[in-house]
């Protein structure tokens, strides 16, 4: 009886999920890319206004690392970065946006865990930002660390890995707290700057960002400790693996880029380089851009448009803006970083 | 029924069957193909996430299935605390706005006028962080009396823990309790059959008076009071009102207050004028004509549309989620949703735990309007 109630609860879930599948057109391999094609324009999803990573500006423009992201898929499918729709999306929302087909990709700071790589019908096709969550808390309480935190309140985003992790760093340290989790970040920033919650507690690279839009931005600390490794990256549908690899190799081209002298600024003098890597880089040698079933030009237009990783990383979260983010774990595999691209050959 | 609408409904019926069918094995196809995860599995796997309001034991250990229990009573919590505040408040103002004193009735009229049509996200938003903004850090606290305190972390109210032999305490309420009800129906009946009031209150006295004697003689005094005290960022120990509760119970019942005070004004107007002089020519008082002829018939006006207005009320709570309140939606369709990934499972139990909500609400409805209506008939 009892297996027969549940078989029939099973079932009339199912039948709910029409909803959702009368979207799904159930994307096979070289799909994504003949959608994307024929509409004339990448979706991207994005977050919500997250400054540095994906946020509009007065005149309502996109930017932001991973909306750069998105304008080299775009530039590399269409040779210019301009056929782009960016969809903001919520934590809660994202997966469901891009199982359902409602964006082609997303690139909404999300962390890369096996949980979401194995069992959510997601890719993730590398990572774009190595992040580490972190607590802000006001300067004049006088803490200098988060191991001082016991029995605080703190303010989160609903729905991401920044609930688990606060847990387990609380629980292993045998510290008790007082989670606070809000669906929108703008929400828990308002909250926390009300004095809801002693501390903030997020991704390191969004506290300096979120710390823009507190009253008093200098009032507040980001603590030394960072708790988690949160590798962020943009995700794709599985099963289709040639959209994954557009996807994959925009990024990895922006990397080697970087790694060869490559940018916005030189491309053009670049054309005529003798070097191998840089001719195949730029789509004079080789089919790259075909076997992928775009343009051989893909990463040229790449660079050209968004430039290489240096440029949109100085131009989004760098030294120079209001986040003054050091390259850190960013910086290049050879220069004592992680950011590591497979060769183009 | 004749025989071909029997063909017919029959043919209909198969025909409904495969629609299902089909729609069935078209999800678990797409699903099986896009490579999800299906099934309801996951409600034994460890949470391992905090929440900052549980009305029963929970720590990160226990299940994602206690965790949409703990979400299913924060929104009963909320909702039922709403119906009672938002009717209380829904009769005050809709009397209120029938009164004859001008300047009362215009106030109600503005109350209503203003709940009513500024929508509720805003009014939650407002009552947050309007108050949040306002109210001192624990440190500056407000004092209440002694061991009470206000700040922007909520109230805390001092509490008491039941130790060994409070039982008997329970016991002794629990058998009152149930004297009590007994007693009144024995009492009404009598009312009824003989036409003399009946008291029982001194009898209904001395027996609880006497269940407590017991109590205390068997466990003596089996309390410990949990004074609310500051240490470190908060306050530890007592009863701990959160302030996205309190923001979102003064919304919700403020809001809906305002919808059942035009239905209790439309159940009374609805009352005849002939009513009235007739309870008057038979020397009824104000009071009781109020009591014995008006309220009773204008209920059955009143009750079908209440009854909506508590089915919105508790829908609405959903509307915690944006002030991270921790109900249902929050808990178990944000979190867990995004821990698990699985959309089609979660929001089919959040859909039917509102379902079957709103179905429990409305058969208790139902049936008091019923009983209401059977007695105005009889009389």
């Amino acid at each position: 009886m009892k297996k027969l109630v549940e078989m029939c609860v099973q079932r009339v879930a199912l039948v709910f999920a029409v909803c959702v599948s009368t979207l799904n057109f159930s994307f096979a391999a070289g799909e994504t890319l003949a959608v994307v094609q024929e509409r004339g324009y990448v979706k991207c999803g994005v977050s919500q206004g997250l400054p540095g990573f994906s946020n509009p500006d007065d005149r309502g423009n996109w930017n932001g690392i991973d909306v750069d992201l998105c304008r080299a898929v775009a530039a590399a499918v269409f040779g210019s970065d301009e056929n782009v729709k960016f969809t903001p999306l919520s934590a809660k929302e994202r997966f469901t946006a891009l199982q359902s087909g409602e964006v082609d990709l997303l690139a909404r700071n999300t962390t890369w865990s096996m949980h979401r790589d194995t069992a959510l019908g997601v890719d993730f096709t590398g990572v774009n930002y190595y992040d580490g969550q972190g607590f802000m808390v006001l300067a004049e309480l006088g803490i200098k660390s988060a191991l001082e935190l016991d029995g605080a309140s703190l303010c989160t985003n609903l729905g991401t890995t920044t609930e688990l992790n606060a847990a387990d760093y609380f629980r292993t340290n045998g510290m008790t707290y007082e989670i606070v989790a809000f669906e929108k970040a703008d929400e828990a920033v308002s909250a926390y700057n009300a004095g809801r919650c002693d501390a903030y507690t997020t991704d390191q690279s969004a506290l300096y960002a979120q710390r823009l839009k507190l009253t008093d931005p200098k009032a507040h600390i980001v603590l030394p400790e960072i708790i988690s490794k949160e590798p962020l990256g943009p995700v794709v549908r599985q099963g289709d693996d040639q959209w994954g690899d557009i996807v994959q190799w925009s990024h990895h081209a922006m990397v080697n880029a970087e790694e060869l002298g490559v940018s916005s600024a030189n491309i053009e003098a670049m054309k005529t380089s003798k070097n191998p890597n840089i001719r195949r880089l730029l789509g004079l040698d080789g089919t790259f851009g075909d076997n992928m079933g775009i343009p051989n030009d893909w990463s040229y237009h790449i660079i050209r448009t968004v430039g290489n990783y240096a440029e949109t990383f100085e131009r989004n979260v760098g030294k120079d803006t209001p986040l003054g983010i050091a390259r850190g774990v960013n910086a290049l595999w050879k220069d004592g970083g992680l950011q590591y691209a497979p060769p183009i050959r | 029924m004749s025989r071909r609408d029997v063909v017919l409904q029959f043919l209909m019926l198969v025909l409904l069957g495969l629609g299902l069918s089909w729609l069935v094995s078209n999800v678990t196809g797409n699903l099986e193909r896009q490579n999800i995860a299906s099934g309801f599995g996951f409600l034994n796997e460890r949470a391992g996430f905090g929440i900052s309001q549980t009305l029963i034991e929970y720590t990160e250990d226990d299940t994602y299935q206690r965790v949409l229990i703990i979400g299913l009573l924060n929104t009963l919590l909320v909702s039922v605390i709403g119906i009672v505040l938002a009717s209380v408040l829904g009769f005050v103002i809709g009397v209120a706005r029938l009164s004859s004193n001008w300047l009362i009735s215009k106030i109600a009229m503005v109350y209503i006028e203003i709940f009513r049509n500024v929508p509720l996200l805003l009014q939650i938003m407002f009552w947050y962080f309007g108050v949040l903004r306002n109210l001192p850090s624990p440190r500056r606290a407000i004092e209440i009396g002694d061991s009470a305190f206000l700040s922007n972390r909520g109230i805390v109210l001092p509490g008491f823990t039941m130790l060994e032999g409070a039982g008997w305490y329970v016991a002794a309420l629990a058998i009152s309790l149930t004297a009590w009800f007994v007693m009144r129906r024995r009492a009404h009946k009598k009312f009824l059959t003989t036409g003399t009031p009946q008291s029982y209150w001194r009898v209904l006295a001395l027996g609880a008076g006497t269940m407590f004697a017991i109590a205390y003689a068997m466990a003596g005094f089996p309390f410990a009071a949990d004074v609310p005290a500051l240490r470190g960022f908060n306050f530890r120990g007592g009863v701990n009102i959160i302030p996205e509760f309190a923001a979102l119970l003064l919304a919700l019942s403020l809001y809906t207050a305002a919808f059942i005070s035009e239905i209790v004004r439309s159940g009374i107007v609805s009352v005849g004028q002939g009513q009235r002089e007739a309870a008057a020519a038979l020397g009824l008082s104000n009071n009781t004509t109020l009591r014995l002829v008006i309220i009773p018939q204008a209920m059955r006006v009143i009750i079908p549309p209440l009854t909506s207005q508590y089915l919105n009320l508790t829908k609405n709570s959903s509307l915690a989620v944006a002030i991270a309140y921790p109900d249902i939606v929050s808990v178990f369709a944000g979190t867990t949703l995004t821990q698990i990934g699985q959309a089609v499972e979660i929001i089919f139990i959040t859909m039917m735990v509102y379902l079957s909500l709103s179905l429990l609400t409305s058969w208790a409805m139902n049936s008091y309007n019923k009983r209401i209506a059977l007695v105005g008939q009889n009389a």
